[in-house]
């Protein structure tokens, strides 16, 4: 039932990130055919060429596509956030069973007929055209057909680079943990490529030259027919979407407002999306970005501004040791920033989001435990879960043990963050390190044990902004002005609870609050 | 030896042919003529040279020694396109294109030549009757629907069609079974003779060299053995020629042959 209602709130959202997602996967087949079948037909020309071009496009199906994404982010031209980067690693996945079933087809021409052709006074190019070609054309469409299928399952990945899709949707229900949000990227996506399959299938039908298999009956045409408008249709809306989207670059006043991948951040640029859009000022979101994307699309121009924390940029970005004065970190970064990035740090918001090292409220009120210092002996007998980015940030665990002299039972557990909560409600870990304002640590009874020796770098959450853009875009310097000091660690709390907890839609959270404060 | 330069269509001087890397050559030393409206029979086992003396011709191959003239033209000097749709080619089943409806097939040269499409539907209708296959029958079809026999007439016809002077049958009749084979060969045999085409025939069935050759080259070993008319290569000493006849008769008295097994 849940499923059903999340589909009748989000049906324009989900017809538009499958459109996208076909977009995606058409596009890249199409390229991959334009350059996948020449190619193949010069391989069976040089036959030098057969084993370093299908040894090449081999290696490229090996690379795991997430690692493929992030070698392709940081190159110029090809790379970047968004569809362009997903369609140059979609169009390298499917170039292998494209090329390769060229030349199979080819090579596979019963040699008596290649050499009839050829005896009947064929030119090489009618040989190819008339002969080679047609015959290939079953085997070929097989390999296109396969193409598709993997397409559409990497494409679900795209949505880490900021191109949309229905990876959007998994990821988000993967962070969330949010079964509804999983199943309506899953469902769609896997429909998806169960109709390209079946599509391709029959066209492949078609060239099976077998009198008896290759009638197509009245229902798979009308089947074809359907399915061939849908894929009209979605490249049509893509490329309007393209279009709209060159246009509205053009306008006086547009912003693009970046997110990384977690509520909270999602929260805060949905905040100055809103209050810019109430101004009249268009909106581009490339909320969900992973890692230091944001970052970098923010340094090379492709974001005007996003939220970030300031412990964040002063060790991971700019790569100082952790001090514990907020003031000095926060000056530091602003100054280095203005420097290095031309980038502005705004006022600080009012809360931090540092880690927090969290117990089960229960065993901190038996222990009496208040400070980390207080757990140290106990930790012996505990099991840890931490998310990826504490396992392996330089402020995270390994300094963060050392600092405490910590040595746990085993291992820490390395998992999702979203999940490390319910593990440790649920008695699988004993200590966690978490977001200091997710809306979920009072509802699970956590209790979060204070950071006595100052470990941690303080993180204040704040803006940051091209100096550029801050000139071109008026609007944008008053709306950091008036959200300085305005979000409290309770309020940022009960946010975050609102979107994971109540499983509510972030704008209208953010409505709420904005009408709320009166901003 | 040499005929008048009218008469002859095909010469073979001291050809050789060798692929590269391999010691032995597939031929040596062949040394040939074939004259106008004759039927020429090269007989042998696999391997003897007789495909590959084949493909010389209509030069899908060329000689790694000595030349090869076709209408005293050397083949090095022929447009390789122009000479092989000068030349009809036939092979074992047919070698017809699958994708290809029975009339696209045999109007195929006609239409590479850019025939109009008018005069290639005549033509078609004119070489599948040529042929023995009812036009409206056959033509749409395609060559999986049509048994090994009807192939084979198919592929004499496309071979026929743009009236070269000259075929190349590469063991035409090889994979029919034997009463579809006698029929098709007697039937060839009459169209050759009446549209006095001249024929290069390769065969490893001396039954079917004696029923259709003016004369029968006798391959060995990359070498012409024997250049006879079937009457003096039946009555020939040459050795390889006799195991040929020995089988023979062999086939014509086989209660003697049974005896002498026992």
């Amino acid at each position: 039932m849940n499923f059903w209602r999340f589909l009748q709130q989000n049906w324009f959202e989900l017809l538009t990130l499958v459109r996208q997602h076909i977009a995606l996967v058409v596009i890249a087949i199409a390229v991959a055919v334009v350059i996948g079948v020449p190619t193949g037909i010069l391989v069976t020309r040089r036959q030098s060429l057969r084993g370093p071009v299908l040894g090449l496009a081999n290696v490229m199906q090996t690379i795991p596509s997430l690692a493929l994404f992030g070698f392709l982010i940081p190159l110029p031209f090809i790379g970047g956030i968004g569809a362009r980067t997903a369609l140059v690693a979609l169009v390298l996945y499917a170039l292998l069973p494209i090329i390769r079933n060229t030349v199979t087809g080819i090579l596979g021409v019963e040699p008596s007929v290649r050499e009839a052709a050829v005896a009947m006074g064929m030119t090489d190019t009618q040989v190819l055209w008339q002969v080679e070609l047609p015959l290939a054309m079953g085997v070929i469409v097989t390999g296109i057909r396969v193409a598709t299928v993997i397409s559409v399952g990497v494409a679900t990945i795209a949505a880490a680079v900021g191109a949309g899709g229905l990876g959007v949707y998994i990821f988000r229900g993967l962070r969330q943990y949010d079964n509804s949000l999983l199943l309506a990227g899953a469902l769609p996506a896997a429909l998806l490529a169960l109709a390209a399959d079946f599509s391709l299938g029959l066209v492949e039908q078609q060239f099976a030259f077998d009198p008896k298999r290759s009638r197509v009956t009245f229902v798979q045409k009308f089947v074809l027919v359907v399915l061939a408008l849908f894929v009209i249709l979605a490249g049509y809306g893509f490329w309007r979407g393209a279009r709209m989207q060159i246009e509205k670059r053009l306008e006086q006043g547009h912003v693009a407002i970046g997110s990384k991948d977690f509520t909270e951040s999602i929260l805060l640029g949905e905040i100055v999306a809103q209050l810019l859009e109430a101004r009249g000022v268009s909106v581009e979101r490339q909320f969900e970005l992973g890692g230091n994307l944001p970052h970098e699309a923010l340094v090379s121009g492709r974001l005007d501004l996003y939220p970030e924390y300031t412990g964040t940029s002063y060790a991971a970005i700019l790569h100082h040791p952790p001090i514990s004065d907020p003031r000095a970190v926060y000056d530091q970064v602003k100054r280095e920033y203005a420097e290095r990035f031309k980038i502005e740090v705004s006022p600080p918001l009012g809360f931090e989001n540092t880690f927090a090292i969290l117990v089960r409220g229960a065993e901190a009120r038996r222990l009496k435990l208040k400070t980390i210092s207080d757990a140290v002996p106990y930790v012996r007998k505990w099991r840890a879960g931490f998310g990826q980015d504490f396992m392996s940030r330089a402020d995270g665990y390994p300094g963060f043990s050392r600092a405490y002299g910590l040595q746990f039972a085993e291992q820490p557990r390395e998992m999702d963050l979203s999940l490390t909560y319910i593990a440790l409600a649920s008695g699988q870990v004993d200590l966690i390190a978490g977001n200091s304002t997710e809306g979920r640590i009072a509802k699970l009874d956590l209790f979060q044990l204070e950071d006595d020796r100052h470990y941690f770098p303080p993180y204040e959450a704040v803006y940051l902004a091209r100096q550029d853009s801050l000139a071109n875009v008026p609007a944008l310097r008053d709306a950091l002005a008036k959200l300085a000091n305005s979000i409290s660690t309770d309020e940022m709390r009960r946010l975050n609870y609102e979107v994971d907890g109540n499983k509510r839609d972030p704008k209208d959270v953010i409505r709420e609050w904005i009408i709320g404060k009166g901003l | 030896m040499t005929g008048s330069p009218d008469n002859t269509l095909v010469e073979f001087h001291n050809v050789a042919f060798s692929l590269p890397g391999v010691g032995s050559p597939i031929i040596s030393n062949l040394n040939l003529t074939v004259s106008r409206g004759e039927t020429l029979v090269l007989l042998g086992e696999s391997g003897c040279g007789k495909t590959t003396t084949l493909k010389l011709v209509n030069r899908l191959l060329l000689p790694t020694a000595g030349e090869v003239l076709v209408e005293g033209k050397s083949t090095t000097a022929w447009d390789p396109i122009m000479l092989r749709r000068r030349i009809g080619y036939v092979i074992q089943e047919g070698g017809l294109f699958p994708h290809f409806t029975i009339a696209r097939n045999v109007g195929l040269v006609p239409a590479l030549s850019g025939w109009s499409e008018k005069r290639i539907e005549d033509r078609v209708h004119e070489l599948l009757q040529l042929v023995g296959l009812d036009q409206d029958k056959f033509a749409s079809r395609y060559p999986r629907e049509l048994s090994g026999g009807q192939r084979q007439r198919v592929g004499v016809a496309r071979a026929l069609a743009a009236d070269p002077s000259l075929l190349l049958l590469d063991e035409p009749f090889g994979a029919l079974d034997p009463l579809t084979r006698a029929s098709l060969q007697r039937e060839f045999g009459s169209l050759a003779k009446r549209l006095g085409k001249t024929a290069i025939f390769v065969t490893h069935d001396v039954r079917e060299a004696l029923i259709l050759a003016s004369r029968i080259g006798l391959m060995y070993a990359g070498k012409l053995s024997l250049l006879e008319p079937p009457e003096r290569f039946l009555a020939s000493d040459n050795q390889h020629a006799r195991a040929y006849v020995d089988s023979l008769e062999l086939v014509n008295k086989p209660d003697q042959a049974a005896g002498d097994k026992r």
